[in-house]
């Protein structure tokens, strides 16, 4: 068999639930033999150019660019990853759900005290910019996602024994001490 | 409107600041000051040492009673499942119109106040609504009109009921436009009746000659569970306790029930005689009659009643001449919840706290009312009493069926051409039923109100019975022009609403199970939803506490029983589907921001 | 004292007379899960994960008592399957941001949500609007988190016996409440014992926080209800 294909993202997260699996240390190793990273930050591969076997998403949704990602990833992926409180609830970023957008953007770019009182005061509107959801969506309330690791971040060997189950077909081992939720 | 603190303390005292009579100190302080505001619950708290946030628990608990002002004129308009299907929709848009305001707020004046309330028990005469206490039945455009033109002119709301209903609904202390609609009466409760005679009978007896006569009778509680009367009875009687108590449930929440409302109007004697046996049966001095909110109409004819059957010797001292029998009976009235029609939230409700159902055991005939054992009862259960210590148990076993013995009062409801009352023997088919009341050519019937059951055309043939379709009385035809999946969410919307919120499954599960109804009915649900739908609904039933919850998945889970169909159709066939929709997740922050959504492949 | 002999899921056991399922089943090696019941105060069965057969119906363990000759079943698959939907129902129902909360690791919800190993709830969230009181002199009040056990209604009164904690409203509206003239009378100690009694990190004593370090936390190495099974 040849080695399964992995891809990873962050979206509105802050990249700790890809640190936390740099900190699997030398089974990093083991993991290059075990598995083949196509589009992710770790590789910098920017597009998809072939089917993955298994999307990884650190983050949910919180602009139109993430929804289009997560698309992107869940057309190019057999299988997809929820990773971390961020992409499974939302996580700190969706503290915001219950503050009206108007008032979140208004407080970010009109009321700010880091405002410099020079600058013209606008909300950002250029179309380039990714535009911000009515809240922060986890993943599955937007596409299919068939497994989800919990913890903020989820612990080094929790992400280890999901990436060995996944690229192996062994049973998945959840040692007590790992599966946390913060 | 009077001063906060002379109004509070006038209250307060008027109930001798005793704790089980909070509700009314309270209903004393809306009705004087139009609300209830934090001032006036920190007063009643400090003038009957209860914490403020106990008397708040109350307050905000009961739908009648309001923190904020609900006008000088206070309209009620009824949503249930039937009042929309009679033209609900439109007799608010006529009140929002003419008053200027929408439903759940108060005019611009503070004048009038327009809510939404649940089932009032006028099912038969909807659309209707409850203003100041009058009730106002089949309610049209022009009516509505009519009223809020009065209303702005500061008339008085009884004098805008215009032509009044049947029987003792013109009985000047009534005075109500509400009509009987008696359709079909039967030998136990509309059948002509001697006062006094039921407890003639049952005091030249022993108390277990009465409850034994009950249990020949094979007499089964008439408000949906169906408990033998008799063994609850006996039960209650044989627990210790310094005192016993009797308890009538008047509280007639079921949509589709009001069949306790026109005994109320037309055999009240017959039911308080009852209520007297069974307080001879369980030893018990004093009854209570919980007298649901909604028909406070009815309280000053029934407080006559009262006095008159005491005058006539059937209630006070010696009761039915028999020496050493006590009783009275005194009046509790609701504030508007329907969760205090399960007994034992009426016992708390009673006793002037919030309607939340107890853990039991112990059962309200081991410790009920101030913690002694009580017997609840329904009104008809208590009116079958009467009759039975009349005809004695044998008779009335004779009528029915092998569970379900003697008559039973049927309110009937929605698309039929004689919506009412019908005194039906128990064992009589569907079929027969559609057939008496002109409902022939349903869609379906919901049978027990939205707790029972939903069932179509292959159920027609079954008996109304407990072993095949059991009821508390409701019976609402559904033609084939309605929506089924509208009225079950109806029906969901009423138990979100009147949930006590004491457990889980019930508080969150309802609402939960509600939303996965409108994913799918609005075409976003899948296979996995439908069959999602269905555990979930198991999952509210086996954990909930109480009957509520036990129950309030039934409009849900008897419809994809019976009418899978209308699920499967609304179903997409994709294996996935959120229902996320970007454009519309981003119009705010667009708007906001001043730039045009762009969604290019979406 | 008389001995009442049961079953729970075909073990014997012995309860004293009075004793509630949950309790015999503690004192008997067997776990039942509980949330809302709290060790001294008078069971709510609020929450509902207690529930067991007893002779074929669905009761809450916490409130029902022993009967002679009880069968209760248990761990079946059918009722924990059930008690994870309750579990993973609070999580939806509130605002349950376990990484920003001072409770996580010491949060008897959480610890739960670890022992049935849920990875996500199959609830969809409900994003429920909910406020934080911060206006008490010694505690706050996160009701994103409140589960509503009423564990601190029960437990926390003053001295002539008046709650110091209420609920308010009904429904999926209900929502705790504290007496403002009554919580700011609470002593450092009433308010610790609040903030103890409390399961989730509803309500928090003010000016301590995060005091033990991750990894020795309540459970941090072993789930809730190891103590009892043995
Ligand atoms: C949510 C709920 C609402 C109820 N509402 C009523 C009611 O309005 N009237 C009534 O008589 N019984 C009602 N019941 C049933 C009562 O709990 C109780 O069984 C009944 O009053 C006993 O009287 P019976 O034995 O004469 O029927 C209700 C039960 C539940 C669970
Ligand atoms: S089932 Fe519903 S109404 Fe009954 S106790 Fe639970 S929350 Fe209250
Ligand atoms: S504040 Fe805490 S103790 Fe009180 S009801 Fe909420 S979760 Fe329970």
């Amino acid at each position: 068999m040849s080695k399964p294909i992995v891809a990873t993202a962050s979206l509105a997260g802050c990249f700790g639930c890809h640190m936390s699996l740099l900190d699997i240390d030398d089974r990093i190793l083991q993991l290059i033999d075990l598995v083949e990273f196509h589009k992710s930050p770790v590789d910098d591969i920017k597009k998809f150019t072939k089917m993955c076997d298994v999307g990884i998403i650190e983050g949910g949704c919180c602009n139109s660019e993430n929804v289009e990602n997560l698309r992107d990833f869940r057309k190019n992926c057999k299988i997809l990853v929820a990773l971390g409180e961020c992409a499974i609830m939302g996580g700190l970023p969706a503290m915001r759900n219950d503050i009206p957008v108007k008032e979140c953007l208004e407080e970010a770019y009109l009321g700010s005290p880091t405002i410099d009182p020079k600058d013209p005061k606008i909300i950002p509107n250029d179309d380039d910019i990714p535009m911000i959801l009515d809240r922060v969506y986890p993943l599955h309330e937007i596409v299919k996602i068939d497994y989800f690791l919990p913890g903020c971040p989820p612990r080094a060997d929790l992400i280890w024994e999901a990436l060995l189950t996944l690229a192996t077909g062994k049973e998945l081992n959840i040692p007590y001490e790992v599966f946390k939720f913060d | 409107m009077g001063n906060i603190a002379e109004v509070v303390s006038k209250a307060v005292e008027s109930y001798q600041k005793d704790p089980t009579r909070l509700l009314d100190v309270i209903r004393d302080v809306q009705d004087a000051l139009g609300q209830v505001s934090d001032e006036a619950i920190v007063q009643i708290g400090h003038l009957m040492n209860l914490s403020k946030v106990d008397v708040e628990g109350v307050v905000t608990f009961y739908h009648f009673f309001s923190k904020s002002p609900v006008g000088k004129y206070t309209v009620y308009l009824n949503n249930s499942a039937v009042a929309v299907m009679m033209g609900r929709g439109a007799i608010a848009k006529a009140f929002e119109k003419e008053v200027g305001c929408s439903f759940g707020s108060l005019s611009e004046d503070g004048k009038i106040g327009l809510y939404d309330t649940s089932c009032i028990g006028m099912n038969d005469q909807e659309p209707a609504a409850i203003i100041n206490g009058v009730v106002f039945t089949n309610l049209t455009e022009k009516r509505v009109k009519e009223l809020v033109t009065g209303m702005k002119a500061g008339r008085n709301v009884s004098d805008m009921v215009k032509d009044l209903g049947d029987g003792n609904n013109q009985s000047e202390l009534v005075k109500s436009m509400v009509k009987n609609n008696i359709r079909q009466r039967g030998s136990v409760l509309f059948a002509p009746y001697e006062s006094g005679s039921a407890l003639r009978k049952a005091v030249a007896g022993t108390p277990e000659d009465v409850i034994n006569e009950i249990k020949n009778a094979e007499l089964r509680g008439r408000g949906g569970a169906g408990f033998p009367t008799g063994m609850k009875w006996d039960f209650c009687r044989r627990a210790q306790g310094e005192r016993h108590y009797v308890v009538c449930n008047a509280d007639e929440g079921e949509p589709g029930t009001f069949k306790d409302r026109v005994i109320l109007t037309e055999i009240p004697e017959m039911l308080f005689e009852g209520m007297a046996v069974a307080g001879y049966a369980v030893g018990a001095a004093e009854g209570i009659l919980y007298l649901r909110a909604e028909y406070m109409y009815l309280k000053k004819f029934l407080e006559k009643v009262l006095d008159d059957l005491r005058k006539k010797n059937i209630l006070g001292k010696n009761a039915g001449g028999k020496t050493g029998f006590d009783f009275d009976v005194k009046i509790q009235m609701g504030a508007g919840a329907y969760i205090c029609g399960e007994e034992s939230a009426l016992i708390q409700s009673a006793e002037g706290k919030r309607g939340e159902p107890r853990n039991r055991p112990p059962f309200p005939v081991q410790r009920g009312y101030g913690g002694y054992p009580t017997t609840v009862n329904n009104v008809e259960t208590l009116c079958a009493v009467s009759r039975i210590m009349v005809e004695g148990g044998k008779w009335f076993a004779s009528m029915g069926t092998v569970q379900s013995r003697g008559m039973k009062l049927l309110s009937v409801s929605g698309d039929c051409d004689k919506p009412g009352i019908y005194e039906v023997e128990w064992g009589i088919t569907l079929e027969q039923l559609l057939k008496t009341v002109g409902g022939s050519g349903a869609q379906a019937v919901v049978i027990g109100g939205p707790s029972g059951t939903i069932v179509g055309k292959e159920a027609f043939g079954k008996k109304v019975c407990y072993q095949e379709l059991g009821t508390g009385g409701s019976v609402i035809v559904i033609s084939k022009k309605r929506n089924l999946l509208e009225i079950v969410h109806n029906f969901m919307e009423f138990f979100i609403e009147e949930s006590c919120g004491w457990c889980v499954p019930c508080r969150a599960g309802n609402v939960i199970i509600t939303n996965k109804l409108e994913k799918i009915m609005a075409g976003n649900g899948t296979k996995t939803d439908l069959a999602e739908l269905e555990s979930w609904c198991k999952i509210v039933k086996g954990m909930s506490r109480c009957g509520l919850g036990q129950t309030s998945p039934n409009p849900i889970a008897t419809t994809i029983a019976n009418f899978r169909s209308l699920y499967e159709e609304k179903l997409k066939k994709v294996e996935y589907e959120t229902g996320f929709d970007l454009l519309k997740s981003v119009q705010e922050s667009c708007k906001v921001a001043n730039r045009k959504p762009k969604i290019e492949g979406h | 004292m008389s001995e009442l002999t049961f079953f729970i899921d075909n073990k014997e056991c012995k309860a004293k007379k009075g004793q509630t399922i949950t309790e015999a089943a503690r004192d008997n090696g067997v776990y039942i899960p509980t949330l809302c019941d709290y060790p001294g105060i008078r069971p709510a069965g609020t929450c509902r994960i207690c529930t067991v057969k007893v002779n074929g119906r669905n009761m809450a363990g916490c409130t029902t008592p022993v009967e002679e000759g009880m069968i209760v079943e248990n761990k079946t698959a059918e009722l924990e399957d059930m008690r994870k939907a309750i579990i993973e129902m609070l999580f939806v129902e509130g605002n349950h941001m376990c990484p920003t909360c001072e409770k996580s690791g010491n949060c008897d919800l959480q610890a739960l949500g670890y022992r049935y190993t849920m990875m996500v709830p199959r609830f969809p969230y409900l994003w429920p609007s909910r406020e934080i009181d911060a206006s008490m002199p010694k505690i706050v009040i996160d009701k994103n988190r409140c589960i509503q056990c009423l564990r601190c209604v029960r437990g926390i009164t003053t001295a002539d016996g008046k709650h110091i904690f209420g609920t308010l409203h009904r429904g999926d509206k209900t929502r705790i409440s504290a007496d403002p003239e009554l919580v700011a009378a609470m002593t450092d100690e009433q308010a610790q014992k609040a903030m103890d009694i409390c399961p989730v990190g509803a309500i928090l004593k003010r000016e301590v926080g995060f005091k033990v370090p991750m990894g020795k936390r309540k459970y941090d190495s072993a789930p809730i209800g190891s103590d009892i099974e043995k």
